[in-house]
């Protein structure tokens, strides 16, 4: 099948306006004869559920959690991005636009980026008016701030939780219409297959994980809206319940996988502690604003720190190796988060990480507090020189700034950051990659969407910082809505979609085998041990630095690591209700498949860009070295039966806006 | 470290259930405290019996799904923090640890240490929204300033998890503290003030429906919430539904 | 739209605990300020207000007042109690609540069911026999002549010759200025009905031989339990009824704290004066 990504004719600014004008609608009373099953609840899912709803769809909403609310939507920090140039500052759609495909290292669509650019300014009035308290200054209008990768202050934000409240805006959105019947939520369940009737999605198998019954669930349309699959590294900063089962489902029914080698490695988050550690937690990015990143110039120094002879505060100025500034002086510790990441790593590697494991490298905001408590100093016209008073003031503003962020470190590394510098590593975060979807973010299922970060479409090889919650609203509120009532305007004499079809029948039998093969497996292993190996292979391979050779290793080895889990893994317990073993054994053979593709699509794209870096590709600099001419496409994967044998489909990136540049942050 | 827990085990909703006794050695300080029970199920499935279930997933103190009642408290004995964030340096060598679920009417439990804790959902059902719909239409998000006092205040209110925390310290499982929150952070807002009395009245009638005790204003709810949602909310709450009920 | 539902919510209910609560706070001070004439009034002082209590037709309509807030006070947090305790069927095995809340919070139910208790047995000591027994009326002796002496009792009315006008008692001594001046000039309050000796039944009371230490006892543990309950109730009362500021709060639970304790204190100290030092 020939990839047709449908981007409407015409010139950027007016491709979804266009569009708009000419699609199919449905009317009110059509549209209660249909209905649309939603997966996942968090900001793609949630506004799409709501707005569907309310709409007159009947939505079926489905969560692995407890409640919608709780999807790991909630856990974005930093803020969102929106053109409403509020600041004056020369923000614009096309400004926006062209940042966010700069910012992918040019391996972005550009018609959904500029879409994304356009409705984004709506978000912002939406969140405002369903009740979403993002922060405001003392005129009362909102504030903005600055992120990485752009020249104007178009971010907003709800102090470091604004994930959570536009999550919260999105759920409470999604009560009103459960209140009101519009929306059947099903809590606790878990897709687990996609059903194709006549060539179109009509339903899916979902288990219920309160009663473990295996349910079907028809309607006229599906959408996926799962998140990514950062889990299959098993420490990432997604939650524990991250996962890639419902894409990777549907990936095997037919809808192509796109880039899953892009991921994005956050450059601040709290190093791993030790075995048993399961989940990473991430820092804002803004701490890298004040912070300064280093580690000891001499391999003797590293060496006593790891050992705990020497504290970092005993080195010497000169002893330090600020490799940032040294390395990208005109940027220095604000470069993008993928340079930051590799740069770390690079220093690790040779050597001078500075906690037990070797993984760390220093964040620290002594010579801020020196700063900012030599300029209170002189505000107050108080002695500049009095070291206790400058360090005290210095310490008031830097508390004020990032208080929070320095209290969760400190509770969770049991380290004071105001005396000593932070450790951090980086850790993966988020997955570009995902479901291929055209420009009305269907998959090449017919009748399948993928929305929010288990799509492909926005970000490239690399996101810029509050992009994701973005592109998530986008999705959900103002893109699905049009684009699914297009295709549904078709289905309006179709009728309910029995769930007797044969076409249910097999795939719920398909879902019965899978369970009944792992419960009954009897092995000697933990699903949590085969994950933790599949993470390690992840990491060590298909991690932020590349090579063909790992990468062909990884992939035997993840193989050999899925043969096994087959073979010897034991899941306790009852199928027929509450069974966490159960629905981590589901999640992981999936990662296990995913796995083995992830790393077949790094091994393919010969060259580095945005999160892919391969260090065959580097220029002499030891930056990516991007190669437009024989990879400026997406790598769309067509499931043949084994992740190895997958086929590639190649949709062709134009650029016909924005002219491509090598990046450069020295 | 070496410690003794004393866990909840209950098969399902109909299951009696009981404490059990297990002893988990080399416990790290760096742990966290649901690191320490994978670490004990781990044990368990390799040993062939059948995990400890517990509620859990973004493990970073934002989602609200982790819950357990430990040693005498909420999250555990830190302030300002959920289970996930609890770290095993809060115990010491040879504790004993009792470890149980979320206990109130209104959150049956599920198995082990999961609670049902849809009565929450249900509560936001009858009124936790802003009626407007998602149209894009809505009119420009500055066009009515808000002071930032004001804004500030609804964030802080805003912040509430939904872990249940309050419910399940407070001596008469009583959700105030939770239904609170979210009428007052949208009675806070020029934009929720319009259906604020309607709000209100769904919202409590529905708590109330849904089995949880009354307030008596003790406060444990505001010290356990890893939150720190303020009693203030509470008061505010109390002056809504008398407005609205003499309206 | 829900109904409003100011008697059966949960926080109507509250109101109303509130609302009551803090009207017998009020009356805890009128009661407070004409017991302390006890310490520092005449026998005839203490006497005169309990007669006022017990016939002004204003102090009427309070008191029936207060009685029904007892009532609904109590009756009002019995349902409560019960709901809370259906709220949580099965507790938990250990449960460490002085982490996170004071103990007075937490039994407010046990309290004010011993403060009911209290209020039984203290209706019944005196206010019952106020109300319905005979009491012996307060007399005075006057020892006119040496080995001669005459009771009278005292009234604020005027009538008979066995009676004294009030004015005319000066401590222990009757001042006598011209025999015809209580039978001329009207006075106020009730023709002829002599002072219910609510004095020295109170003081009988707690000197008792046998029961004087015991009831001392109950009566300054009674005042304990009180102001745990004033304690927790006094500030609670005020966030129940939606008074939460952070300007005006932090005043009120100085003064609420205050009032917990002072109150009880005093009203404690009068059996105790009277058991030890009268």
């Amino acid at each position: 099948m020939a990839l047709d990504s449908k981007i409407p004719q015409g010139p950027i600014s007016t491709k979804w306006t266009d569009y708009k004008d000419h699609i199919n609608l449905v009317n009110p009373a059509n549209k209660r004869n249909i209905d649309v099953i939603i997966v996942g609840t968090g900001l793609a899912g949630g506004s799409a559920a709501a707005t569907l709803a309310e709409l007159g769809y009947n939505v079926k909403a489905f969560c692995f959690q407890d409640s919608p609310r709780r999807a790991h939507s909630i856990a974005a920090q930093g803020g969102i991005n929106a053109a409403k140039n509020y600041q004056g500052d020369g923000d614009s759609t096309f400004r926006l636009f062209y940042d966010t495909v700069k910012g992918g290292d040019y391996r972005a669509r550009e018609a959904n980026v500029h879409r994304l650019a356009e409705v984004s300014a709506n978000i912002i009035d939406q969140c405002v008016a369903q009740g979403v308290p993002l922060a405001r200054e003392y005129g009362g209008l909102l504030d903005n701030r600055s992120f990485g990768g752009t020249l104007v202050s178009r971010t907003f934000y709800a102090k470091g939780q604004t994930g959570q409240q536009l999550l919260l805006g999105a759920y409470s959105a999604m009560n009103r219409q459960i209140g009101r019947g519009k929306i059947q939520m099903y809590n606790r369940h878990e897709m687990l297959d996609l059903v194709i009737v006549d060539g179109k999605a009509r339903g899916i198998i979902a288990r219920n994980l309160v009663t473990g019954e295996i349910e079907r669930h028809s309607a006229h349309a599906v959408v996926i809206a799962s998140g990514g699959y950062g889990n299959v590294f098993f420490l990432s900063t997604n939650a524990m319940g991250s996962n890639v089962t419902a894409a990777w489902k549907i990936h095997k029914k037919g809808a192509y996988f796109a880039n899953p080698c892009y991921t994005q490695i956050h450059p601040t988050c709290i190093p791993v502690s030790g075995d048993h550690q399961s989940k990473l937690t991430l820092m804002s990015e803004s701490l890298r604003n004040d912070g300064r990143i280093w580690v000891p110039k001499k391999l003797e120094d590293a060496q006593a720190i790891r050992e705990g002879r020497l504290k970092p505060t005993d080195l010497a100025e000169e002893d330090r190796d600020y490799y940032l500034e040294r390395r990208y002086p005109s940027f220095g510790n604000l470069v993008p988060r993928d340079v930051a990441s590799r740069a770390a790593k690079e220093r690790c590697d040779a050597g001078f990480g500075v906690n037990k494991t070797g993984e760390a490298v220093y964040l620290d905001f002594a010579s801020a507090i020196q700063r900012y408590g030599k300029e209170q100093a002189k505000i107050k016209h108080l002695d500049p020189d009095d070291a206790a008073l400058v360090k005290k003031l210095g310490t008031e503003v830097v508390a004020n700034k990032y208080g929070n962020l320095f209290q969760m470190y400190e509770k969770i590394v049991d380290d004071n950051p105001y005396e000593t510098p932070m450790m951090i590593y980086p850790a993966v975060h988020y997955t570009m990659g995902g479901i291929w979807v055209d420009y009305n973010l269907m998959t090449t299922i017919e009748g399948c969407y993928a929305i929010g970060e288990a799509n492909f479409s926005d970000h490239g090889a690399n996101r810029l910082g509050a992009s994701a919650l973005m592109q998530g609203l986008a999705d959900g509120y103002f893109v699905l809505p049009y684009t699914i009532g297009d295709y549904l305007s078709k289905d309006i004499r179709t009728g309910k979609i029995s769930t007797d079809l044969p076409e249910f029948v097999e795939a719920e039998k398909n879902v019965r085998d899978q369970i009944e093969r792992l419960s009954k497996n009897n092995g000697t292993h933990s699903v949590d041990y085969f994950h933790r190996k599949l993470g390690k292979v992840m990491w060590d391979k298909v991690g932020m630095a590349r090579n063909a050779q790992g990468l062909s290793e990884a992939m035997e080895e993840i193989k050999a690591i899925r043969e096994e889990f087959y073979r010897d893994v034991r899941v306790p317990g009852d199928v027929n209700g509450f069974n966490q073993e159960l629905e981590k054994a589901l999640r992981v053979a999936d990662f296990l498949e995913l796995g083995e593709l992830f790393a077949k699509d790094a091994l393919h794209r010969n060259e580095s860009c945005g999160g892919h870096f391969r260090e065959e590709y580097q220029t002499e600099e030891g930056e990516a070295q991007r190669d437009d001419v024989n990879f400026a496409y997406v790598a769309a994967w067509e499931y043949k039966g084994d992740p190895r044998e997958a086929v590639l489909h190649k949709e062709e990136l134009k650029f016909e806006n924005v002219k491509l540049v090598q990046r450069s942050y020295k | 470290m070496n410690l003794t827990l004393k866990i909840w085990r209950q098969k399902n909703a109909q299951d009696k259930g009981q404490l059990v006794d297990y002893k988990i050695s080399d416990v790290s300080p760096d742990m966290s405290f649901l690191e320490m029970l994978d670490v004990l199920n781990d044990g368990l499935v390799e040993k062939g019996d059948e995990p400890v279930a517990f509620d859990h997933d973004c493990r970073e103190g934002i989602c609200g799904m982790c819950s357990l009642y430990i040693n005498g408290e909420a999250h555990g004995p830190d302030r300002g923090v959920t289970t996930c964030q609890l770290h095993m340096r809060m115990f010491k060598d040879g504790d004993t640890i009792f470890i149980e679920p979320f206990r109130a009417k209104a959150f049956p439990v599920i198995k082990d240490l999961v609670v049902d804790r849809s009565a929450f959902d249900r509560i936001q059902h009858a009124g936790g929204f802003i009626s407007v719909n998602t149209s894009g239409n809505t009119q420009d998000a500055n066009a009515i300033p808000i002071p930032k006092h004001d804004a500030d205040r609804a964030f802080d209110a805003a912040t509430c998890i939904g872990c249940g925390a309050c419910v399940a310290t407070c001596k008469n499982s009583s959700a105030m503290l939770f239904v609170s929150a979210k009428v007052s952070q949208f009675a806070l807002l020029p934009q929720g003030k319009v259906e604020a009395a309607e709000r209100v009245l769904n919202m409590v009638e529905q708590m109330d429906h849904e089995g949880f005790g009354n307030c008596t204003n003790t406060g444990a709810c505001e010290i356990e919430c890893p939150k720190g949602i303020s009693l203030e909310n509470i008061a505010r709450m109390n002056r809504e539904y008398f407005k609205a009920s003499i309206k | 739209m829900a109904k409003s539902a100011l008697l059966k919510s949960s926080i109507g209910k509250k109101y109303w605990m509130a609302l009551t609560g803090l009207f017998l706070c009020l009356f805890l001070v009128g009661h407070l300020a004409g017991n302390l004439q006890l310490l520092f009034g005449t026998q005839l002082q203490f006497n005169e207000y309990a007669l006022f209590m017990t016939t002004n037709p204003a102090v009427k309509i309070l008191s029936y007042v207060t009685y029904i807030s007892i009532l609904f006070h109590a009756i009002d947090g019995i349902l409560l109690t019960i709901q809370n305790k259906k709220a949580r069927p099965i507790g938990y095995a250990k449960n460490n609540a002085g982490a996170n809340s004071a103990w007075a919070s937490r039994n407010m139910a046990v309290l004010g069911t011993l403060i009911l208790i209290f209020i039984a047995t203290h209706m019944v000591n005196f206010w019952a026999k106020m109300h319905f027994t005979t009491m012996p009326l307060q007399k005075i002796t006057v020892e006119a002549q040496p080995g001669a002496t005459q009771d009278f009792y005292l009234t604020s009315g005027w009538g008979q010759d066995k009676f004294i006008p009030v004015q005319s008692v000066d401590g222990e001594n009757i001042v006598l200025d011209g025999r015809d001046f209580y039978y001329t000039k009207p006075l106020k309050v009730k023709f002829a009905e002599g002072y219910k000796d609510l004095h020295t039944i109170t003081i009988e009371f707690f000197k008792d031989p046998k029961w004087g230490l015991a009831f001392t006892i109950f009566y300054v543990f009674s005042m304990a339990v009180l102001a745990f309950h004033l304690l927790h109730g006094f500030n609670s009362a005020f966030q129940s009824l939606g008074a939460n500021n952070p300007k005006y709060t932090p005043a009120i639970k100085v003064f609420g704290k205050g009032f917990a304790i002072i109150v009880p204190l005093l009203f404690a100290i009068i059996p105790l004066y009277i058991h030890f030092f009268k």
